[in-house]
């Protein structure tokens, strides 16, 4: 609470404009060199060795440290209440947009990471997912705020082992009741796409029968509105956004041609980490992809893969980034995008383009993101070394010219935290000692055995900045590096 | 032409096969146990380093590098893999990281690693040298409560310390039995996001978890009683003593050459685990502690060291501070505990200096992280005096980088250990260059 009224306090003092002097600034765009930024009304209105500073303006002196755009992740699950409606093999009918929860402590994170912009999708356990969502990470917003105004509504699909899990009983059946689900097969999985975009065409042309008729004056019985099938039919429309999970180059090449067949893009390729063995076929369809650095044989789809693989599809013509999938590994893209230099030698602008001006142009959002230029949303990362460098931390972060993190503050906030968390945990002591305290609710077993070691620190509820579920709910399928998914 | 040179001299020790002697000359030392040389020359001798300094002569035949602008440093160290025991780590038949049974210090990863794993070559080509491969986990495969159990197995078994070279295991063997591997008996921790637990941990009470820690407990006590009762009974050399190989295994434990290799976590383990070994007068090494708070005290005057995890790690609890795995090696290197990292993993084994170069980033001496992955390394595995730096009389390891081998964009151009070039290939690079040339 506080912390938000301390937010909405800096939001009116930042109403000034911002001179960002001195850094280093790699704009990504146009080049790098050492001067300022010009910042007012959240938008970056000057960049350049020499500005004009404007009367009033706030300076932030950046003397030795590095400007760089906000950092983008196209492949994220925070911030969501639910990941999977892997009940069905097409879910096109549910959306993330529907479980945000701004509150995740994971958002406060990935700005410390220096991200602010992440493509939150739908799990991976149907060939068809969910509707995704792109955020800002405006921490301390509420759930609307928080959603990347203007930017295209996508869709999850998954291929290969995901989606075919519910489809095989081996391992991953936990009772005899477990219900199989259709597909268990990579041919099980085209055939749920192509039937779905089967009927998704059927259903257009009832709408565009029942359009065409009404336009025309003359009756016409509207056809049942099928949740589902809306989705699809946007996709067909070009309207929204396909993200698609995949590894192995067969079921690559098979969503292409589907597409191909049904005449939509793919828009994004998730993981894709064969994507290197048909590289050139995905520059042609001119789909985007968006991979990971250097996972691989956490599952057998993963075995060839290679941490050349963003190199390779750089080269052959590809529209590349870098993702994390993870709230850990979106905390420190930047080193993610250096390995690119070591696997592949990608120059430093080009690894730097893989979580900035990339995933920007991939999710259609670069006329307001992913590099520095006038004109474009003020989120800005300052570092106090370069970016690329594993020695390199973030040291203020800027959302729409406002500060969302900042470590010094950070640092010097500690303190009052910890007392407000240990003034918390007396107060919960207190209740417990009171009678009849059995029944509250803290002092359910489950509460108890939530602790680790039997200690009750961290048990109460916590303090101001951290007052968070824990952000995902266990079982949700999603690419675990070196652990398996939980079903 | 200058790049062209430079492939020569790269792929001049290929052309002379499996020679263990050379000179590296006119690169930038960095030797760890002292302060970098600039210019200089190491000379190596059937496998070890017999000269370090400027303008060394080699003897007549001798095989000479010429490193102008390269970096020397000594192979990279990695204290906790599974590197051979599990290939992908989502099939049970690939994995073979830990046993059934709470007890089994008898068993030795060495004979179980497949030296033909595409890990080793992958991992290495990043500069490490050695590694730990670490017994852990219960019943293999997911290393960690499965099957609707709370209770991790106690003691899982003898870790090997490895050079990421050889044919057979028993050529890659540095020390069959570096330590005893053992979870510490502990009330689970709630998951706190994805895969970190099973759900089904919730379906036991925090009873039921405070009693199977009681039982666990007392079990180590026994097994520990009965295995010193056992030491002492063969010790009098009695007429029919018969061997038992578990409690036989226990006795380098016992008598003070192996350490205990603990995974705690949390404070209240580190704190049992150092407390439980002083009593039994035991060595142990810390594993994988996510937070040290008042621990550090007892572990420095008790002369404990530690094996840290993963730098890149979301902290432990929601309201931790933001950087609190990141600052933690700090933590340790401030409280005067030595330790050095582990990857507890294969599939990013590699990247196990740039968990040190975060540290670093928050707060740790840069030279420190470096020891973190090479000296300190092998002073914790008791192998101080043949690995680990560039000194006379040490094996050698050695990379040459063209950069700090910390930072990720730096390359690695060559490797040896013992003296002989390591081949950089691997998987990953025939894949690159099998694709990148597809028409």
């Amino acid at each position: 609470m506080k912390y938000s009224l301390w937010l909405l306090l800096l939001a009116a003092l930042h109403a000034a404009p911002i001179v960002i002097k001195n850094a280093t600034v790699l704009t990504v765009t146009k080049g790098t060199f050492v001067g300022s930024v010009v910042i007012r009304e959240g938008k970056i209105v000057e960049v350049g060795e020499k500005v004009t500073e404007p009367a009033g303006a706030e300076i932030v002196d950046a003397s030795g440290k590095f400007l760089m755009p906000g950092i983008i992740d196209c492949h994220s699950h925070i911030a969501t209440d639910a990941i999977n409606e892997g009940s069905v093999s097409v879910s096109s009918m549910v959306g993330i947009e529907d479980t945000i929860n701004p509150e995740d402590i994971a958002i406060y994170r990935a700005l410390a990471g220096g991200v602010t912009t992440a493509n939150v999708l739908h799990g991976s356990a149907n060939s068809i997912g969910g509707k995704t969502v792109v955020m800002k990470m405006r921490w301390g917003k509420d759930a609307r705020e928080m959603i990347f105004e203007g930017a295209k509504p996508g869709i999850k699909f998954a291929l290969g082992e995901n989606p075919k899990r519910a489809g095989n009983p081996g391992g991953q059946r936990i009772n005899a009741n477990a219900v199989l689900r259709y597909p268990a097969t990579r041919m099980g999985v085209e055939d749920v796409i192509r039937e779905a975009f089967n009927d998704a065409r059927i259903y257009q042309a009832q709408w565009k029968d029942y359009n065409e008729k009404t336009a025309r004056g003359e009756q016409a019985l509207a056809p049942r509105r099928d949740l589902k099938l809306d989705a699809l039919v946007e996709v067909l429309e070009g309207k929204r956004f396909v993200h698609a999970h995949c590894y192995r180059q067969d079921e690559i090449l098979m969503l292409l041609r589907v597409a191909d067949d049904y005449g939509f893009k793919i828009r994004t390729l998730q993981h894709v980490l064969e994507g290197y063995k048909v590289a050139k076929e995905i520059a042609e369809h001119g789909a985007g992809a968006s991979t990971f650095s250097d996972w691989w044989s956490y599952k057998v789809e993963a075995f060839d893969a290679i941490p050349y693989n963003a190199a390779i599809m750089v080269r052959k013509g590809v529209l590349v980034s870098l993702n994390s999938d993870s709230a850990e590994l979106m905390r420190h893209l930047n080193d993610e995008a250096a390995k690119t230099m070591k696997y592949g030698g990608l120059s430093e602008t080009e690894a730097l383009s893989l979580i900035t001006i990339n995933p920007a142009r991939q999710l259609d959002i670069d006329k307001r993101v992913g590099s520095i230029e006038v004109g474009k949303d003020a989120d800005l990362v300052i570092f106090d070394e370069h970016p690329l460098s594993n020695y390199a931390k973030v040291e203020k972060v800027f959302v729409d010219g406002q500060v969302y993190f900042d470590r010094n503050k950070d640092l010097a906030d500690r303190a009052e935290r910890e007392a407000e968390k240990a003034k918390l945990l007396e107060k919960e002591k207190e209740k417990e000692k009171r009678p009849g305290a059995g029944a509250s609710p803290s002092r359910l077993p489950k509460k108890a055995v939530l602790d680790g070691d039997g200690d009750t620190a961290g048990s109460s509820p916590n303090s101001f900045a951290h007052s968070h579920r824990s952000s995902v709910p266990v079982g949700a399928w999603h690419e675990t590096p070196g652990r398996r998914p939980t079903a | 032409m200058k790049s062209l040179l430079l492939t020569f001299v790269l792929c001049l020790p290929l052309l002379a096969g499996t020679d263990d002697s050379l000179l590296i000359r006119g690169a930038t030392i960095h030797p760890v146990s002292g302060p970098e040389i600039k210019d200089g020359s190491v000379l190596v001798r059937d496998g070890k380093i017999v000269g370090i300094g400027h303008n060394l002569a080699a003897p007549r035949g001798t095989r000479v590098i010429e490193a102008r602008g390269m970096h020397v440093y000594p192979g990279m160290i990695n204290s906790a893999t599974q590197l051979g025991l599990a290939e992908i780590s989502s099939v049970r038949e690939s994995v073979d990281t830990g046993e059934i049974g709470d007890f089994n210090p008898q068993l030795r990863a060495e004979v179980a690693m497949n030296p033909s794993s595409e890990h080793i070559p992958v991992t290495r080509a990043n500069g490490i040298t050695t590694a730990i491969v670490l017994p852990m986990g219960a019943g293999g495969g997911e290393g960690g409560p499965r099957g609707g159990n709370t209770r991790q197995p106690i003691i899982t078994g003898q870790a090997a310390l490895v050079h990421l070279d050889g044919w057979t295991w028993e050529e890659m063997d540095i020390k069959k039995s570096a330590g005893m591997a053992m979870h510490f008996p502990i009330i689970p921790s709630p998951p706190q996001r994805f895969g970190d637990a099973p759900a089904n941990l919730f379906r036991y009470s925090y009873a039921d978890s405070k009693k199977t820690y009681e039982t666990q407990l007392r079990d180590l006590r026994e097994f520990f009683e009965q295995s010193r009762r056992y030491q002492k009974a063969k010790a009098a050399k009695p007429a029919g003593f018969k061997t038992d190989l578990k409690y036989e295994a226990m006795l380098p434990v016992l008598e003070g050459k192996t350490p205990l290799v603990v995974m705690a976590n949390r404070e209240r383990a580190i704190d049992d685990a150092v407390k439980f070994a002083d009593a039994q007068k035991v060595r142990v090494v810390i594993a994988n502690p996510k937070e040290l708070g008042k621990a550090g005290a007892e572990m420095k005057a008790k002369g404990v060291t530690a094996i840290l995890g993963p730098t890149l790690e979301l902290p432990e609890h929601n309201d931790d501070p933001y950087d609190a795995a990141y600052t933690l090696p700090n933590e340790f290197y401030k409280a005067g505990v030595k330790f050095a990292f582990g990857s507890f993993d294969n599939q990013f084994a590699r990247n196990l200096p740039y968990e040190a170069a975060t540290a670093a980033a928050f707060g740790l001496p840069r030279e420190e992280a470096l020891k973190s992955v090479t000296l300190n390394a092998a002073q914790i595995w008791g192998v101080g005096d043949k690995i680990g730096s560039i000194e006379e009389g040490k094996w050698a390891d050695l990379m040459i980088t063209d950069g700090d081998p910390l930072e990720a964009k730096t390359q690695i151009k060559q490797l040896f250990i013992k003296g002989k070039n390591v081949d950089l290939d691997n998987k990953h690079r025939r894949l690159y260059e099998k694709y990148l040339n597809r028409p």
